[in-house]
C-alpha cells in the first residue's frame, strides 16, 4: 500500500530531520517511565518511604494521643503544624506560576520543567493538606468543614478566614490535579503507544482516554488548556492571599498587616521556584535530560530567585517600618522583640537566607555550578521555612497580657511529623519521575523550531 | 461503500471486514497542513488531521470552527460565584442566621473569598468535563489504532484520515488524492464488520447487575441503621473523652462499700471555713432567740452603711423598691402581666419587719422567707449584716417625725 510521489520524497529530507528531532525527545522521555528502574532509584526511594513511616508513626501517636504531643501550648497555638502547612503550599506555588502564568506571557523555556514543577505542586498540597487538619485535635471531625446537611443542624462559618483556606485549598488542589492530568494525557497516550507490558499498556491505555492527537480534538484542547492557565493565575494569587488572611485578619501585633497577602504570594513564588531548581538540577544530571532541561531554564529561575527574594526583603523593611511609623506599642515591640528578643536567632536564620543568599546568583558562576544551586536553593528554603515559623512564634510569643507570653520549643514527636512530610513529597515525586512522562513531551515538541518544517512561509 | 481485498495488511480474517476509511501519513508538519487543505477544497468534511503535537495553522486549514467552550466555561463560571454565594447566604444567613458580634447576618465583603472560589472552582471544572465531553473522549478504542504505523502519532507521525462515510469517498480517486497531496504512505483501515465484535462482551452483562448489587449493600446498611432502634452504643471508633476513668456526682460506684459515687464527710473533721461556731455573727441567734442587737464583729460605720445601700440596692431593690416599700420592678412587672404579687413592704410603720429583731433579718436574707430564696451564697455575712443595718436606716428615715429632725433642716 506504501506510496511514495516525488513530492513527498523531496520533503523527506527536511521531514526526516524533523522526526527525528520528535522521535529523539519521544524516546529521551518515554524512556524514562518504560525502561527498567534506575540504580539511583532505589536507595532514594527507600529513605524517602522511611521518613514517610516517620509519618506515619508520628500521626498514629498523635491520633491516640491528642494535640499535646506536640510543643504546642495555650500561648503557642500555633507553632509548627502551621508553619509546615504555610511552607508547603508556598513551595506549591511555583508549580503554578510556571505552568500558568509563563505560559500566558508565552515563556516557552517552561516547557520543559512545567510538569515537573505542577507533579511538585500537586505533592506540596499534598503535604500541605495534612497540617490543617492533624492540627485541629479532632481530626475525624475534619468533615465537618464540609457544608453537608447534618444531624446537628449546624453550617459552617463561611466568614472565617479558616473556611475561606477550606475553600481556597480544596480548589487549588482540585484545580492543580486536572491542569497536570490534562496536561499529561498527550504524553500518557506517548507511553500507551510505546510501552511494551500488557499491564502498562491497559494502565497508560486506560488514562490516556484514547487520545489519537486530532486536529479537532487538539484544537478543544489547546483552548481549554488555556482557559485553565487563565483560571489558574488568579487562583494562585488567592490562595496564598487566603493562607495570609489566617493572620492578617487577627487583631495580633506582627499578624495584622495589610501587606500580608502580595507579601505571602511573594515568598511563596520564591521558595517554590527553590525547590523546582533543588528537583530538577539532580534530576537533569539523573534523567539525561541536560539537553531539555537546559542551563539556561535554571539560570532563568536563579534570576526568578533573585527578583522574589528582593520582594521578600522589601516586605521584610516595609513590615518594619511601617510598625515604627504606625506608632502603636504594641506592633513596634512585637517587631523589635522579633529581632533582638529570644527568638532573633531565627530573625537572622530568616533574613540571611532569603535576602543575602540569593544575591549570589547575580553571578553566573552561581547560577551554572549545578551544586551551588542546589545548596543556595535548599538555604533558601530553610530560610523560607523560618520566615513562617518567625511570623507565627514571635507574634504569640509576646501577646498582650505578660501572662500569655511564652517560648516554644518543639518536641520530637513536632520533628517527626515534618520529617515524615517531606518523605509523603518525596515518595510521591519519585513514584511521578519513575512512572509518569517527567516532561511535556507534545508541548516541548512543539516549541521546536522543526514544528514548523515544512510550512510555506507566504 | 467499498469492501476491503482480502491482501489487506492489516485486514484481520478478510470476509467480514469492511473499510472504515484511509490513512495518509505524512513527514512534517508543513505537509499535513497542505494537504488538509487540499482535502478540504475537495469538498470532504469527515477527515481528520493526526499529530504528535497541535500543529499551528491547521485550523485554518481544515476549516475547524473555533469552540464555543470559553463562552460554555463562562456559564459554568457564573453558576459558580451565583452558587457559591447563595449557599453563603442560605446556610448563614437564612436557614441558621449566625450571630457574629451583633454585626449584620449578610455581610458581603467578608463572603467574597468562597464565592471567588467557587467561582473558579466551577469554571475549571466546566473546562476540564467540556472539553473531554466536546472530544467525546475517554474512547478508549478507535479504528485507526488497529494500524500499527498510527502508534508513532503520538511520537513523530503525522497523519491525515479520510472515513469511508464521507458522501465524497471512492476509495481509488481518494487514494490518489492523499497521493497528489504528499502523502509518503497511504493505507486503508478496516473494522470488523460481524454485529458480534460491535456488541458488548456477554461477561459484562454478568458483572454489571452483580456490581451494582454489591454497591447497593453499604448505602442499605446506613439506612438500616437509620431506621432501626438498638440497645447497643454506638461504635466508637474515637472515644472522644466519652470514657473516662472517673466516677460521677450522684451515680452508682461499685468501688466503694456503700455502693455510691458520693462521700460524706469524715466523722469527727471540720473543713477550713466550715467551723462557723459562732451563732450570732453567722445566724443571727443569741442564747436561742433572734438576736435583737448586733453582734460583736459588726462595727457601725457611715462606711458599712454605704456599703449595705450599695448591696441593698444590687440585690434587694428589684423586689422591695430602692425606697423599701415593695414597688421594685420585679412586682411592677408582676402587675404589668395581670398577676398578683407583691414584695413585702420593709418600711411601713404597721410592717412585721419594724418589729423584726435584727437576727431575724439576717435569717431572713441568708435562708429566704416565702417566695423569698436565700441569699447565703450569693451575700457574704458581713455584707448581709450591712444590709440589716440599711434596711434599718430605711425604715427609720421613711418614718421620721418632725422633732427627729436634725436642727436648722426643716420640713418642705
Amino acid at each position: 500500500m506504501a506510496t511514495s510521489s516525488n513530492e513527498a520524497a523531496d520533503g523527506h529530507g527536511e521531514g526526516g530531520e524533523a522526526r527525528k528531532v520528535f522521535r529523539g525527545i519521544t524516546d529521551d522521555v518515554a524512556k524514562i517511565a518504560l525502561s527498567p528502574t534506575p540504580k539511583w532509584w532505589y536507595p532514594a526511594f527507600a529513605v524517602s518511604n522511611l521518613m514517610l513511616l516517620c509519618l506515619v508513626v508520628a500521626l498514629y501517636h498523635l491520633f491516640t494521643t491528642g494535640i499535646g504531643v506536640w510543643g504546642n501550648n495555650n500561648i503557642q497555638g500555633w507553632a509548627w503544624d502551621i508553619t509546615n502547612f504555610v511552607f508547603w503550599i508556598g513551595i506549591g506555588h511555583a508549580g503554578t506560576l510556571i505552568s500558568a502564568v509563563l505560559y500566558l506571557f508565552r515563556q516557552e523555556w517552561r516547557t520543559s520543567i512545567n510538569r515537573s514543577a505542577e507533579a511538585m505542586t500537586i505533592f506540596a498540597v499534598a503535604a500541605a493538606g495534612i497540617f490543617p487538619i492533624i492540627h485541629t485535635g479532632r481530626p475525624w471531625f475534619a468533615w465537618w468543614l464540609i457544608p453537608h446537611p447534618n444531624d446537628m443542624g449546624m453550617w459552617p462559618q463561611f466568614r472565617s478566614p479558616l473556611m475561606w483556606d477550606v475553600f481556597a485549598i480544596s480548589t487549588y488542589a482540585t484545580t492543580s490535579i486536572l491542569f497536570w492530568y490534562m496536561g499529561m494525557v498527550p504524553d500518557i497516550a506517548t507511553l500507551r503507544d510505546r510501552a511494551k507490558e500488557k499491564w502498562k499498556q491497559i494502565g497508560y491505555g486506560l488514562l490516556a482516554l484514547g487520545w489519537r492527537g486530532s486536529a479537532r480534538q487538539w484544537h478543544r484542547y489547546e483552548r481549554a488548556y488555556l482557559i485553565l492557565a487563565a483560571l489558574s493565575t488568579p487562583l494562585v494569587l488567592s490562595v496564598h492571599s487566603v493562607v495570609s488572611f489566617d493572620f492578617a485578619t487577627s487583631q495580633n501585633p506582627g499578624w495584622h498587616t495589610t501587606i500580608f497577602p502580595p507579601y505571602f504570594v511573594a515568598g511563596a513564588i520564591f521558595s517554590g521556584f527553590a525547590m523546582v531548581a533543588t528537583l530538577l538540577v539532580p534530576l537533569r544530571y539523573l534523567c539525561n535530560l541536560k539537553h531539555i532541561i537546559k542551563e539556561s531554564h535554571i539560570e532563568a529561575m536563579c534570576k526568578i530567585m533573585i527578583a522574589t527574594g528582593l520582594m521578600v526583603g522589601g516586605a521584610y523593611s516595609i513590615e518594619l517600618f511601617v510598625a515604627w511609623y504606625s506608632g502603636n506599642a504594641g506592633e513596634w515591640f512585637t517587631f523589635r522583640n522579633r529581632i533582638l528578643g529570644e527568638y532573633s536567632w531565627a530573625y537572622f536564620m530568616m533574613v540571611s537566607c532569603n535576602v543575602l543568599v540569593p544575591q549570589f546568583f547575580w553571578f553566573k558562576k552561581c547560577r551554572t555550578n549545578p551544586w551551588i544551586v542546589v545548596g543556595l536553593c535548599i538555604l533558601i528554603n530553610v530560610g523560607m521555612w523560618f520566615e513562617r515559623f518567625v511570623i507565627i512564634a514571635t507574634s504569640l510569643a509576646r501577646q498582650g497580657v505578660p501572662g500569655m507570653w511564652g517560648y516554644f520549643s518543639p518536641t520530637r514527636w513536632d520533628l517527626l511529623t515534618m520529617i515524615g512530610s517531606f518523605g509523603l513529597f518525596f515518595t510521591l515525586f519519585l513514584l511521578f519521575v519513575r512512572f509518569l512522562p517527567v516532561i511535556a513531551i507534545a508541548e516541548v515538541k512543539a516549541v521546536t523550531p522543526e514544528a514548523h518544517a515544512g510550512k510555506d512561509h507566504h | 461503500m467499498s469492501t476491503t481485498d482480502d491482501d489487506k495488511p492489516n485486514g484481520g480474517n478478510g470476509t467480514d471486514e469492511e473499510l472504515h476509511g484511509l490513512l495518509a501519513e505524512f513527514d512534517t508538519p508543513g505537509a499535513l497542513i497542505a494537504a488538509a487543505r487540499k482535502v478540504k477544497n475537495a469538498g470532504y468534511t469527515e477527515f481528520d488531521c493526526y499529530s504528535p503535537f497541535p500543529v499551528h495553522g491547521i485550523d485554518a486549514a481544515m476549516g475547524i470552527k473555533a469552540t464555543k467552550l470559553p463562552w460554555v466555561v463562562f456559564l459554568g463560571g457564573l453558576s459558580g460565584l451565583f452558587l457559591g454565594t447563595l449557599m453563603q447566604w442560605w446556610m448563614n444567613a437564612y436557614d441558621w442566621p449566625w450571630n457574629v458580634a451583633g454585626k449584620p447576618t449578610w455581610s458581603i465583603p467578608a463572603n467574597v473569598p468562597i464565592s471567588y472560589e467557587t467561582t473558579i472552582l466551577l469554571s475549571v471544572l466546566t473546562t476540564f468535563f467540556g472539553m473531554w465531553a466536546a472530544n467525546k473522549l475517554p474512547q478508549v478504542w478507535h479504528p485507526f489504532f488497529r494500524l500499527d504505523r498510527f502508534a508513532r502519532v503520538t511520537d513523530d507521525g503525522f497523519f491525515l484520515g479520510i472515513e469511508a462515510g464521507d458522501k465524497r469517498f471512492e476509495l481509488e480517486q481518494t487514494k490518489q488524492l492523499l497521493v497528489a497531496a504528499g502523502a509518503s504512505h497511504v493505507e486503508e483501515c478496516s473494522v470488523d464488520a460481524r454485529p458480534a465484535a460491535r456488541s458488548v462482551p456477554r461477561w459484562i452483562w454478568a458483572v454489571m447487575p452483580i456490581m451494582t448489587m454489591l454497591a447497593l449493600i453499604p448505602i442499605a446498611l446506613v439506612y438500616k441503621a437509620r431506621a432501626t432502634k438498638s440497645p447497643d452504643p454506638h461504635y466508637h471508633i474515637f472515644s472522644d473523652m466519652d470514657f473516662q476513668p472517673k466516677a460521677k456526682s450522684d451515680q452508682p460506684f461499685a468501688e466503694f462499700a456503700d455502693g455510691r459515687a458520693n462521700r460524706a464527710q469524715a466523722g469527727g473533721t471540720v473543713a477550713r471555713g466550715q467551723l462557723k461556731a459562732d451563732d450570732g455573727y453567722y445566724r443571727g441567734l443569741g442564747n436561742g432567740q433572734w438576736l435583737s442587737g448586733l453582734p460583736a464583729q459588726v462595727e457601725v460605720t457611715p462606711a458599712l452603711l454605704d456599703r449595705g445601700q450599695e448591696r441593698y440596692n444590687i440585690y434587694c431593690a428589684p423586689c422591695h423598691g430602692f425606697d423599701g416599700a415593695g414597688h421594685g420592678i420585679v412586682p411592677e412587672r408582676v402587675a404589668m402581666l395581670g398577676g398578683a404579687w407583691e414584695a413585702r413592704n420593709l418600711v411601713e410603720r404597721s410592717s412585721a419587719v419594724i418589729k423584726m429583731p435584727n437576727g431575724q433579718i439576717f435569717n431572713t436574707i441568708s435562708n429566704g422567707n416565702n417566695t423569698m430564696m436565700g441569699y447565703a451564697s450569693q451575700i457574704p455575712v458581713e455584707d448581709r449584716w450591712a444590709i440589716v443595718l440599711y434596711v434599718r436606716a430605711l425604715q427609720r428615715s421613711q418614718n421620721a417625725v418632725e422633732s427627729e429632725l436634725p436642727p436648722g433642716s426643716e420640713v418642705r
